[in-house]
């Protein structure tokens, strides 16, 4: 409360909150276009495109749910979804374990790696994966396509799961194993239930990479049955060029599972994208 | 360990073998450097490059906003915890959804366009996506419009760390606000802008091809083309998988640099901390 007063000096806190205000309705603004588009008519939305619809109009939501396969693509990224964020889960768990609480050559060695890894662009992989998955047979599967997105996903998750294994005291552990616990035992049921929270916060972060993904999906599930939502959406300008609300309607259904899932878990999002940098904080 | 090898190990063996190959009637030869001298020789991929370069100018100024609107937030200003739950909000969006609603904002006769005509500015409502010089600061603009959230909430926990005592030792001193920001606020925000920086470095090179493909698809003429969407098109439109993987290699030495660079300055700032 005193730093308020005096640190006012050069910007007034008027100048701050008037500029944090204009940030937060630019932020804003495409959302709520897309929300209010979405009520109106055809007509209305040519003739009133930024203000509040007149009533509202539900039938654009019909005519997006009924085009372009909207609940098989809606079911094909849940799959993909559920599938890589458990396939990667357990595998980064499990890795994790053995980079925080193991002995091996080359471990440090192998932790830079994948933290280097974080960062390679998919688009750099999607050729020669391309090429391999054509030789595998698993061009347009859900296996391959999880598969992909798990080997994507690890390099967080594992990083992720390591710090927080090293914050779990040994005493616990030596305790544990005292009591005649397996390096197994010791993983499922002392590691395990004490991390839920950074599981969780891996998970978040995750599913809402799978879901929001593009290039992979578009490249590798080229078949019509297989199209993700986000894929599918990237056609829907075409399909119903003039229908502007309709399409609207489309991506306010496709933003709905994120935002609500954002409004639930957000002090798990920003925990894990903050981990990722801020690291011996 | 197996699964990333299997997705990261062994395509880099294959990305390298394929840039160096050639298809001739059905056949794999082996092709020296010819893959990269024809990639080099198609303007069409240079200006995908300068392209790229050119969205690095997004890098300053995001690290600019973002450390305002996060100083902002940290002297407390009343509502800001609902100020950065609605700022990181773009970050968390499909860039597929806010690509389409943004080139529908942007058209012609869209949103922004109809705005400006109502309050007189007639003048200044343009074709934003559809002029070959505008698009590209079009697409920067919705990339520093989505982008910037994550920096503010990086900053901002990271300031939330700092101690106290620090700030109120420099005000005792009679620091002014900018001296404080100067003195206090950015040096103890070094290492996570730094990190920040070299991120969005990445992005801007190699992480942008959502937004091309919805926004402008490459257009209008190659106005807005970028390496990522000229590997997509070489390798899975026009079939030259040999060439979309010689740029793939370029593509991964240039951020091989740049994740060095994040590895090396992070090395150093741990280094800094087990000394003091």
């Amino acid at each position: 409360m005193k730093r308020r007063r005096s640190i006012g000096g050069f910007l007034g806190m008027s100048v701050r909150q008037i500029l944090v205000i204009s940030a937060t309705l630019l932020s804003l603004f495409p959302v709520y276009f897309m929300t209010v588009s979405a009520f109106k008519t055809k007509s209305e939305y040519i003739g009133n495109k930024w203000g509040l619809p007149q009533s509202l109009l539900l039938s654009n939501f019909n005519t997006a749910l009924a085009g372009e396969k909207f609940f098989l693509r809606f079911a094909n990224s849940t799959i993909l979804t559920v599938g890589a964020v458990a396939l990667s889960s357990i595998l980064a768990c499990l890795a994790a374990y053995a980079f925080a609480r193991m002995k091996f050559p080359g471990k440090r060695f192998l932790f830079n790696l994948i933290l280097s890894l974080m960062v390679v662009p998919p688009v750099v992989m999607v050729v020669p994966l391309f090429v391999s998955m054509v030789h595998w047979g698993l061009v347009n599967t859900y296996q391959g396509t999880i598969l992909i997105y798990t080997g994507l996903l690890m390099p967080f998750s594992i990083y992720l799961m390591t710090n927080f294994f090293q914050t779990v005291p040994h005493e616990i552990v030596e305790a544990a194993r005292i009591d005649g616990c397996s390096n197994m035992g010791v993983f499922w049921r002392i590691m395990m239930p004490l991390s839920s929270p950074a599981i969780i916060t891996m998970v978040v972060v995750n599913a809402l990479w799978v879901w929001n993904e593009l290039l992979i999906a578009l490249v590798f599930l080229q078949d019509d049955s297989k199209k993700t939502l986000m894929v599918g959406i990237t056609s829907f300008e075409s399909r119903y060029s003039l229908d502007v609300p309709a399409i609207m309607a489309g991506l306010t259904i496709a933003t709905l599972p994120i935002v609500a899932l954002y409004l639930f878990g957000q002090r798990f999002f920003v925990r894990g994208l903050v981990s990722g940098a801020a690291k011996g904080d | 360990m197996a699964v990333l090898l299997l997705i990261f190990g062994y395509p880099v063996y294959r990305l390298l073998v394929l840039s160096f190959q050639r298809q001739s009637a059905g056949v794999t030869l082996f092709a020296k450097f010819s893959n990269y001298q024809t990639i080099f020789s198609d303007p069409v991929f240079i200006q995908a490059i300068q392209h790229n370069l050119a969205l690095l100018i997004c890098v300053p100024i995001m690290v600019v906003v973002a450390l305002l609107l996060s100083i902002f937030l940290f002297e407390r200003i009343r509502g800001w915890q609902f100020y950065r739950t609605t700022l990181f909000l773009p970050y968390l969006l499909p860039i597929t959804v806010v690509g389409l609603i943004f080139s529908y904002i942007f058209q012609l006769s869209g949103v922004l366009n109809d705005f400006l005509n109502l309050i007189g500015l007639k003048g200044l409502a343009l074709d934003w996506l559809g002029s070959t010089k505008l698009a590209l600061p079009t697409l920067m603009f919705v990339i520093v419009w989505k982008e910037v959230g994550f920096g503010i909430v990086l900053f901002l926990a990271r300031l939330m760390s700092v101690e106290e005592e620090l700030f109120d030792a420099a005000k005792i001193d009679g620091a002014n606000w900018w001296q404080l920001q100067r003195h206090i606020t950015i040096p103890q925000l070094s290492t996570v802008i730094e990190f920040f920086s070299v991120i969005s470095i990445i992005t801007m090179l190699s992480w942008v091809f959502n937004y091309v493909f919805v926004m402008t698809g490459g257009g209008p003429g190659n106005a807005t083309m970028v390496t990522e969407l000229y590997v997509y098109l070489m390798g899975f439109r026009y079939n030259q998988m040999n060439l979309a993987a010689a740029v793939s290699v370029l593509l991964l030495l240039v951020t091989g640099v740049f994740i060095f660079l994040e590895l090396y300055l992070r090395g150093k700032s741990e280094a800094v901390e087990a000394i003091t």
